[in-house]
């Protein structure tokens, strides 16, 4: 598990972040947000918000975004809540980042499914390529977090990258992706194996066969 | 009224009560770290496992579990003293095995419950969690290592005190509690968690590493930072109070303190007047007792003498004082030291008639020219729980940063006439109406609108009182009670021009309006009114005395002495009392019993502990004019000569108030 801790609250932050407010579109959804919610528990709105506003902070630094002090107290104050409640639950969940990070965030599941499917190739081919985890890149692409698992066993090994998904990878695949991730394009989601449509079972089904192409009743055949 | 069944113990409970308080009716002990009275339930210790049927096989949380018809409780199975010996050693895997230099030892829930409930041994042999210190300000002190994650300061902060400032970062075994980006906490009843912490992860800093709690002799004792009257306990060494912990009272502080009540502790032995001093050629030069009898006798005043109360002397000082300026035929007593003169016939109309328990239960409150936060810091908690069950409160009075929803009338007391729309509506419903006058109201000669609005407004109902007055001086309903008034205030006195005036301990005082007078302070520390005095008379503070003192509520109470005075000081009715045979007078008392005896003859009402009756509510009349401008307490931590001189609260009033930094050199 990766150690967090808040970035330091420096004279720097503050003036950089302290003008953060948002951006048109934002606001607009914003809007929509706290509307979800009843009148009086526009807090519940502080996931959703903290989220949009980490997707503004990367959007203005062209990176995945991250929470800065000065932008978790403008969320309270939209909110109308205490800033150390913002930021208890900013530190709770490891989809908010609080640090900055790349331009694309490698999460490289490590749990056991991804472990026996060859995740510590894929966490040596991100170190080859220069990056280190909780740092970023030197070039600012690259920021690398090792994750417990994130559900893809089937699909497994497998990274997310910022809002995207990669399984059955080698490390071939994985390099393919980082390519084109960093040539600007946008590779395809999801799994890698050529012929595999999402997670079904590799090769074609393996049980219920007769299931493929009608409804079977297998119950006279138990 | 669900019946339960308690190891083997039949009884009924309450509706509502959890399976821990239906325990606890059975007279069993249910350990427990995180479960507070008077918190909001939370059920992460685990501590307070039990076995419940029916229900599943397996112990449950017993504070977070309503006791239901028909329950079967053990809380002596071998399943509930294994599962408490679980919690237990899953609870030490991460704290640090440093009683012996934890300021907690001795009174930590943690190390009594590890001997009686734990299993005496660890089984854990890995690297225990290290957490780096937190900031929290001059008066907590952290080893957030300790910290076993029963989020008690968490809960206090944000539900009892209404400032959210404490939060637990980070999740599982990361969790930190700490304020927010490690500023100081920044209220009056910050210390609370010193006392709420269950382990040593919160404990007091400026009394760190003085004391081991079994060397301590314990004495019941009042707080006199405020008019609240709240119950403490001097915790004393030797000659020295170390400190200074709430007592339970549920009808005044609850189990709270403020943090002047506790941390002024220090000021007692600083700035101490421990010798008689006489004004030569205009300078004050140490003196015996002999010379400073002997120089109030050569003024030989006999009916021009006059006294001025100060705000932290007890009954019986003051009736001592009262009997020797009767004996000398003056009757020029006045305790209000800065001038208020507020009519006094009828002390009902002077008195909080709601109580602090009362007050909770309002449903609309109107405080008129009274900063609650800082003249009462634990009526602002009481007004907070009323807030929370739907009262709707409304000040008159310059804004200042409440606890609770509030609505600001302005400053102007014309207001009190004629409530605007909305305030008359909610005044119209409410069943239970409530006004609370304040100093800063008092002293703009309120009190008589404020009783005709009560008038207007029934507040005065079946069962219930809701014309309350808030006073912030310990010794002032006593002194009221004595008859420390006169119907011009303080400037009667000033125009009869005494010759001699006798100060009790009276620090805020214009003492250049007494300019021809002879001024004998009698008092404990060399603060303003010492600065003034022709002769200082050196006296016992609060811990050093017995007396009686009667809260803004007019509850009378007793406190106890702890420490003698220091040096040649003495208890202050021993000095009257000689001051008497030097002004060869007699005042009728030779022993403090005989003291307290002639006062109860004189006052039946402060011989009885608890409220004093006043009788009826008289009419109001007037009508309200001028506009607060600002409440008489400018510094929270400074209000008072034992705050002033102490270094706690002088640097509470720096980094807190004034914003000064104070960064801790690094370690």
């Amino acid at each position: 598990m990766a150690d967090r801790a808040l970035h330091p609250d420096t004279p720097e932050l503050r003036a950089r972040w302290s003008t953060f407010a948002w951006s048109k579109d934002n606001a607009k959804q914003a809007k929509v947000i706290v509307a979800r919610y009843p009148d009086g528990r526009q807090r519940s709105a502080v996931m959703p918000l903290l989220d949009l506003a980490q997707r503004q902070v990367g959007a203005e630094t062209d990176t995945q975004g991250w929470l800065p002090i000065p932008v978790m107290e403008y969320v309270a104050k939209e909110l109308d809540m205490p800033a150390i409640r913002v930021v208890e639950v900013a530190t709770f969940y490891f989809m908010y980042n609080l640090v900055p990070v790349g331009k694309f965030h490698v999460q490289v599941c490590g749990t056991t499914p991804c472990m026996l499917r060859g995740s510590d190739e894929i966490m040596a081919a991100c170190k080859a390529r220069g990056m280190s985890i909780g740092h970023v890149s030197a070039d600012g692409l690259w920021t690398l977090t090792e994750v417990e698992c994130m559900g893809n066993c089937a699909t497994a090994p497998m990274v997310q990258i910022n809002d995207g998904n990669y399984e059955d990878l080698t490390v071939e695949r994985l390099d393919a992706v980082l390519d084109a991730l960093a040539a600007g394009g946008s590779p395809k989601e999801g799994t890698q194996e050529p012929g595999r449509h999402t997670s079904e079972p590799s090769g074609g089904p393996t049980t219920l066969k007769e299931m493929v192409e009608a409804n079977h009743d297998y119950r006279g055949e138990w | 009224m669900p019946k339960v069944t308690v190891d083997g113990i039949e009884l009924e409970v309450p509706q509502g009560a959890t399976v821990l308080q239906a325990c606890e009716l059975a007279g069993k002990e249910i350990p427990r770290f995180c479960y507070h009275e008077r918190l909001s339930i939370a059920g992460n210790c685990r501590m307070c496992l039990v076995e419940v049927a029916p229900g599943p096989p397996k112990p449950q949380a017993s504070c977070a579990l309503p006791a239901a018809d028909g329950q079967v409780i053990k809380t002596d199975s071998e399943m509930v003293k294994k599962a408490r010996e679980g919690v237990m050693e899953f609870l030490l895997i991460n704290h640090p095995l440093d009683c012996p230099i934890c300021d907690q030892g001795g009174e930590c829930d943690l190390q009594d419950q590890a001997m009686v409930y734990g299993r005496g041994t660890s089984r854990y042999d890995e690297n225990k969690r290290a957490v780096t210190e937190k900031y929290m300000g001059p008066l907590i002190k952290t080893a957030m290592t300790r910290c076993i994650h029963c989020t008690r300061c968490v809960r206090f902060s944000e539900e009892v005190a209404g400032v959210d400032e404490i939060g637990a970062l980070y999740r599982g075994e990361n969790m930190q509690i700490t304020t927010y980006l490690e500023r100081a906490a920044k209220h009056e009843l910050s210390a609370n968690v010193i006392d709420l912490c269950p382990v040593g992860a919160l404990t007091s800093r400026p009394y760190a590493f003085e004391a081991r709690p079994w060397e301590l002799k314990k004495t019941l004792s009042i707080d006199v930072s405020d008019a609240v009257g709240a119950n403490i306990r001097l915790d004393s060494r030797g000659r020295e109070v170390l400190r200074i912990l709430p007592r339970l009272n549920d009808d005044v502080n609850e189990e709270w303190l403020s943090d002047k009540g506790r941390y002024q502790v220090d000021g007692l032995t600083r700035r101490r007047l421990d010798q008689p001093w006489l004004r030569r050629d205009g300078k004050l030069v140490a003196a015996t007792w002999d010379e400073a009898f002997a120089a109030i006798a050569k003024v030989n005043p006999g009916k021009s003498g006059a006294v001025i109360a100060g705000d932290m002397v007890d009954c019986e000082t003051m009736f001592a004082a009262k009997a020797l300026a009767g004996a000398l035929g003056s009757t020029m007593l006045e305790g209000r030291q800065t001038g208020l003169d507020y009519d006094c016939s009828n002390l009902a109309a002077i008195n909080f008639n709601s109580t602090f328990n009362g007050i909770e239960t309002a449903d609309a409150i109107l405080i008129v020219g009274s900063h609650v936060r800082w003249e009462a810091a634990l009526l602002n908690a009481r007004l907070r729980k009323a807030v929370k069950h739907g009262a709707k409160v409304f000040v008159v009075g310059p804004e200042w940063e409440t606890t609770y929803p509030a609505t600001f009338l302005g400053n102007d007391l014309a207001v009190l006439g004629k409530l605007p729309q909305d305030a008359a509506d909610v005044f119209e419903k409410a069943e239970r109406p409530a006004l609370i006058l304040g100093g800063a109201g008092l002293a703009k000669g309120a009190l008589g609108p404020a009783l005709q609005l009560c008038a207007t407004l029934r507040m005065v109902r079946e069962n219930w009182n809701g014309f309350n007055v808030l006073h912030m001086a310990a010794s002032r309903m006593g002194g009221l009670m004595l008859g420390y008034a006169q119907p011009g205030g303080i400037a009667d006195l000033a125009a009869a021009s005494p010759k001699l005036l006798i100060s009790l301990g009276a620090d805020e005082v214009d003492y250049t309006r007494f300019a021809g007078s002879m001024i004998a302070y009698i008092g404990h520390h060399g603060d303003k009114g010492a600065h003034a005095a022709d002769i200082i008379l050196p006296a016992a503070a609060f811990s050093e005395k017995p007396g009686t003192y009667v809260n803004t509520e007019g509850r009378v109470q007793f406190a106890d002495k702890a420490v003698f005075a220091p040096g040649d000081a003495r208890e202050d009715w021993t000095i009257l009392r000689a001051l008497a045979d030097a002004l060869k007078v007699s005042v009728g008392f030779d022993s403090f019993a005989q003291l307290r005896a002639a006062m109860v003859a004189a006052v039946p009402a402060l011989g009885r502990e608890g409220l004093a009756d006043y009788g009826a509510l008289p009419k109001g009349k007037g009508s309200a004019s001028g506009t607060i401008d600002a409440y008489p307490i400018k510094d929270f931590y400074l209000t008072n000569p034992i705050a002033r001189a102490s270094v706690t609260m002088q640097r509470c009033s720096a980094e807190l108030i004034h914003g000064q930094d104070f960064a801790e050199a690094a370690e």
